[in-house]
């Protein structure tokens, strides 16, 4: 494990399973091809429902219906809008995670900025991001569009970036020198080197951020920005809309295309798609493990996006790995290299020199804008500060409360682990944010029940990060300590402090950390709701944000904005990376 | 000893090449004492040490993949910067890319040289059916043995037919008996002229490897390394382990390895010549005090005294692993070496015969006596009032001699042995060393 943490980076995900389907591939064939040919009708219209949908003028409070009839097509938009703002995010992240792992200059300051972005919530980006699209596009749909999907992108991107980065820097001296000593190119080294040692991390990485993408969805299709009600036409702010009209009816629909969608998703492209990130484990020897599931041993090798990816995408790979390749043999020849070294290193401190500028700038204003402020809004933003700070915590313990016990049974008992996992895998899912509204239903005549439910949307965003890490804890503990633990006959509690919860430690901590980072990201929603008509909301930071947000109050914004990240990025360097250090010292199992 | 034949020019040659460290304060860490070495053609160079003494080191800065810090690598009489031209290497962990198939991983370097599809995939075809992995083309290599691994990386480094090979330690990470098939197989394609290189040099801490693949053996001495020995191995080839020759050279090498006056002379000659402000200090060898008990019992057993390498044979232990258990019965005066064979000390006698407290009582004084790093720490130990320092002070000092790693190895090697004579107590949580009250 990297000896760095950040929020959302290091959920160790379950080992990925592997099983070739048994049958012939022949006879799907056909149906494949069947397949094929649908899939390329329906991108077809695809692309022209979203050309037609970005291209027309501007409307940005489109009425959102709620006759759950055109739920396919909110789900289509929403999915598209996801999917433009993960390619987004896979290309920054892979930039971003580049320049870091390759410059050390870059690095010092690339890393703790992407810790500090971050634990940054989306909707702080809102008003930057919304307001400079609009300005790029002022006519048409198009400038809406991008902002929602760059919201979508900020909440994406991060653990990316994060974690190619790190799997850069994990990459083993001998297959580094390997590619150098034959004088692999650039791009060579990248296609053969780079991106096939992180594709298993970005791989699990990128299931996170999807699942992030759904998560914030409500919040980055349909907000209000000043004066300013912005609404796009998706399952997010149908789902949005239902809440605030108190539409019980159309709000189950929603959450039932929600869970539908993304449970597709997952048996269609995620699955498959591990199967396939398999072949890029790092190791020497072929492992025994291979766990049965359900639809992929069914569609299996043959799916669509590997089957694309062999059809299309290595060819092309491979042609440019030449092309390359030729042509770095002949600019070696070419250009003499010490100009080109001069030009580039003149480049360099050109860029450097407009960052600098640009960040002087932005400080200065940032500063004129916080002293604005009174000292009653620090100390009622401190105190919200300190509330959500109560909430977070009480629910990552009341998480690991339940998660503990129930993860230590479903790791350490292999066949209600077969029963176990994939019911929680769907669970996990299932996006809170989602739920928040139908719970808030239930819960908003109890007295405090507000205080509840965002209590409640917190556990149930971060929980399943605790659950799944302590299973595969569980799954880690040697069967010979648990043999010596059963010859010594230890009581029930013995066993559990001397063994299950020193064994657990490690993927505790990482489980606890992105929990954490959630947790306050989650704030957000959990504190501050569009429902019935009115507003519900809770004192506490994420509502301090929301509010500011909502209203335009772009100081006060900036001000709890900046609270938070440095709230977070306290806990995480003064609590959990010194857990960390401690789980990867003294509690790491060697075998 | 002999150098090799000058007539002919040499492929690579190293001219005084240096690699040291320097400190802030304008001290140096020698790492490599600065070296002449050259690659001739038509020879197999085996550069034999034991671990960590720089040989890795050495033939990164041969293949330009590490930088020296001075002095230079020639390429046919040309200085190189950067990868040396046409050379590759073998590595001792194969460096397979696991998502490439055989093929493809043969094929790679082709590639970046901007070969065409069709004759790279000829060429890699040969070369693979030249090592006799004919059938496995589109096998991973994870569904491959460790032996058909390494002839995957044989074959990839030969693909580009570089005129000098290089091989780290290429046959360690394999059992005995597929080591020994492999070595029999390069030896068939090298002797057969079945591949265009024109020169293997080939790191090892096998003895015996190196006497039956080299033409020419290079002993690498520790602290910093330098050139110990240079042999000439005229054996015809194929060789034959039992023939007195054979065990004779075998022995000769030995001897030279557990000659350690002969190592201080050379050191105090390159410390000299290096002018640098750093002074030499006694670096412990890291061996728990565990195996050494072992390796004097064997001795006792064995009347006292015994020739090292047949003792190494008999332990199926290969040198770099003897080594450093020999150099620590030795620092501590429990056994002297003369000529290969290994002499129980009267100390040494009673230690390996007495019971465990006796044993660490035994141990306590003769570190105390012989260790200046171990009475250095308690004596700073007894010089607090609270009998009590944290471990990084001493890091610190040993920061001052050595590497960063190698002061973090010389002080956990030190409270090993600190923690097993009972001189202090040491908690790894805090990092606190404890005088022990007697």
């Amino acid at each position: 494990m990297p000896e760095s943490i950040s929020a959302a980076t290091h959920a160790t995900p379950l080992p990925p399973t592997t099983v070739r389907p048994a049958g012939s591939r022949w006879a799907w064939a056909f149906l494949i091809d069947v397949a094929v040919l649908l899939f390329v009708f329906a991108a077809i219209y695809g692309v022209y429902a979203i050309g037609h949908l970005w291209l027309r003028p501007v409307t940005p409070e489109s009425q959102i219906s709620q006759n759950p009839r055109i739920l396919p097509l909110y789900a289509f938009y929403s999915l598209v809008r996801i999917t433009v703002a993960y390619a987004l995010s896979l290309v920054f992240a892979l930039s971003y995670g580049y320049l870091a792992a390759r410059s050390r200059r870059a690095e010092v300051v690339l890393i703790p900025l992407l810790d500090i972005l971050q634990s940054i919530p989306v909707l702080s980006f809102l008003p930057g991001v919304m307001l400079a699209m609009v300005a790029l596009f002022p006519h048409r749909q198009l400038g809406v569009e991008l902002g929602s999907i760059l919201l979508i992108f900020t909440g994406q991107v991060w653990n990316m970036a994060f974690s190619f980065y790190s799997s850069l820097k994990t990459i083993p001296r001998e297959l580094r020198e390997a590619a150098r000593i034959f004088r692999f190119g650039r791009w060579q080294r990248f296609v053969e080197l780079d991106l096939p040692f992180s594709t298993i991390g970005l791989v699990w990485n990128s299931m996170m951020s999807v699942a992030g993408g759904w998560f914030f969805l409500m919040a980055c299709e349909m907000f209000v920005l000043g004066d300013r009600d912005f609404r796009l036409p998706g399952l997010g702010s149908y789902l949005q809309t239902a809440a605030s009209n108190g539409d019980t009816r159309a709000l189950l629909w929603g959450l039932a295309a929600m869970i539908a969608v993304i449970v597709l998703l997952d048996q269609l492209v995620w699955r498959p798609i591990i199967i396939w990130a398999d072949k890029f484990k790092f190791e020497q020897v072929e492992t025994a493990k291979a766990v049965q599931h359900n639809l992929l041993s069914f569609l299996g090798p043959a799916s669509l996006v590997i089957r694309g990816y062999r059809v299309m995408f290595r060819p092309l790979i491979n042609r440019l790995t030449l092309t390359f390749a030729i042509l770095a043999r002949s600019a070696a020849q070419t250009f003499p290299v010490p100009k080109q070294m001069r030009t580039r290193r003149w480049l360099a401190v050109l860029l450097a020199a407009t960052i600098l500028v640009g960040l002087g700038f932005a400080v200065f204003h940032a500063v004129r804008e916080l002293s604005d402020l009174h000292s009653e809004d620090y100390f009622f933003l401190l105190r919200s500060a300190a509330l959500t700070f109560l909430r977070v915590n009480v629910a990552l313990l009341l998480g690991a409360l339940w998660t503990i016990p129930v993860g230590v049974a479903i790791g350490s008992n292999p066949r209600f682990a077969r029963l176990a996992q994939p019911l929680a895998q769907i669970a996990a899912s299932i996006p809170a944010t989602a739920l928040f509204p139908v719970i808030l239903l239930f819960l908003i005549r109890l007295r405090g029940g507000l205080e509840i439910a965002a209590m409640l949307v917190m556990l149930l965003g971060t929980q399943w990060y605790i659950l799944f890490n302590v299973i595969a804890g569980a799954m880690a503990i040697p069967t010979d300590l648990k043999e010596a633990a059963r010859i010594f006959r230890f009581t029930l509690w013995g066993r559990w402090r001397r063994l299950i919860l020193p064994g657990i430690f490690p993927y505790l901590v990482t489980g606890l950390v992105t929990a954490s980072g959630n947790a306050w990201n989650v704030s957000i929603i959990a504190e501050y709701f569009h429902f019935r008509g009115k507003i519900v909301s809770t004192a506490g930071l994420g509502s301090a944000i929301s509010r500011a947000s909502d209203s335009g109050r772009f100081d006060v914004l900036l001000a709890s904005t900046l609270i938070m990240a440095t709230v977070v990025v306290l806990i995480n360097r003064l609590l959990w990376r010194r857990l960390y250090r401690l789980a990867s010292s003294r509690f790491k199992l060697e075998s | 000893m002999s150098t090799a034949n000058t007539a002919v020019a040499p492929i690579i040659e190293a001219r005084q090449l240096e690699k040291f460290y320097a400190q802030p304060d304008g001290s140096r860490i020698q790492v490599i004492a600065a070296t002449d070495l050259a690659v001739y053609p038509g020879r197999i160079i085996a550069l034999l040490g034991p671990s960590g003494c720089g040989k890795s080191t050495l033939l990164r800065m041969l293949t330009g993949l590490a930088p020296a810090s001075a002095g230079g690598v020639l390429w046919h009489g040309q200085p190189v910067r950067g990868e040396t031209p046409n050379v590759s290497i073998v590595f001792q962990s194969f460096a397979l890319f696991p998502w490439l198939t055989v093929i493809e991983n043969v094929e790679a370097p082709l590639e970046a040289r901007g070969m065409p599809p069709i004759e790279r995939h000829k060429r890699a075809l040969r070369i693979i059916d030249a090592v006799g992995l004919d059938g496995f083309e589109t096998a991973y290599p994870k569904e491959l043995s460790g032996g058909m691994k390494q002839r995957v990386g044989v074959a990839r480094a030969l693909v580009v037919e570089p005129e000098v090979l290089f091989m780290d330690e290429p046959f360690s990470a394999l059992d005995v008996l597929t080591a020994e098939t492999l070595r029999g197989e390069l030896l068939e394609l090298w002797l057969g002229h079945k591949i265009p290189t024109r020169a293997i040099f080939i790191v090892t801490h096998n003895i015996e490897e190196a006497v039956v693949l080299a033409d020419r053996i290079i002993v690498l001495g520790r602290n910093p390394a330098h050139i110990h020995a240079d042999f000439a191995v005229d054996i015809p080839q194929p060789r034959d382990r039992k023939s007195p020759r054979f065990i004779e050279l075998v022995d000769a090498i030995y001897r030279v390895l557990t000659r350690p006056d002969l190592e201080s002379n050379i050191l105090q000659a390159t410390e000299a010549a290096s002018s640098s402000s750093h002074h030499h200090v006694l670096m412990l060898p890291h061996t728990r005090p565990g195996g050494m008990a072992g390796l004097l019992e064997i001795l006792v057993d064995q009347g006292g005294h015994a020739d090292l390498h047949r003792l190494a044979a008999e332990l199926s232990l290969e040198v770099d692993a003897l080594l450093p258990t020999v150099d620590t019965a030795v620092l501590l005066g429990f056994l002297r070496v003369e000529e290969g064979d290994a002499i129980i000390t009267p100390e040494g006698q009673s230690f390996a015969q007495a019971d465990i407290q006796a044993r660490k009582a035994i141990f306590r004084n003769a570190a105390l006596a012989n260790v200046p790093l171990l009475r250095q720490m308690e004596q700073a130990l007894k010089a607090k009032s609270n009998r009590t320092l944290q471990d990084e002070f001493f890091r610190d000092l040993l920061d001052e001699h050595f590497s960063e790693d190698e002061a973090r190895r010389q002080l956990e090697t030190a409270i090993q042995w600190g923690r097993y004579s009972e001189i202090f107590d040491y908690d790894a949580a805090t990092g606190k060393l404890t005088l022990t009250e007697a």
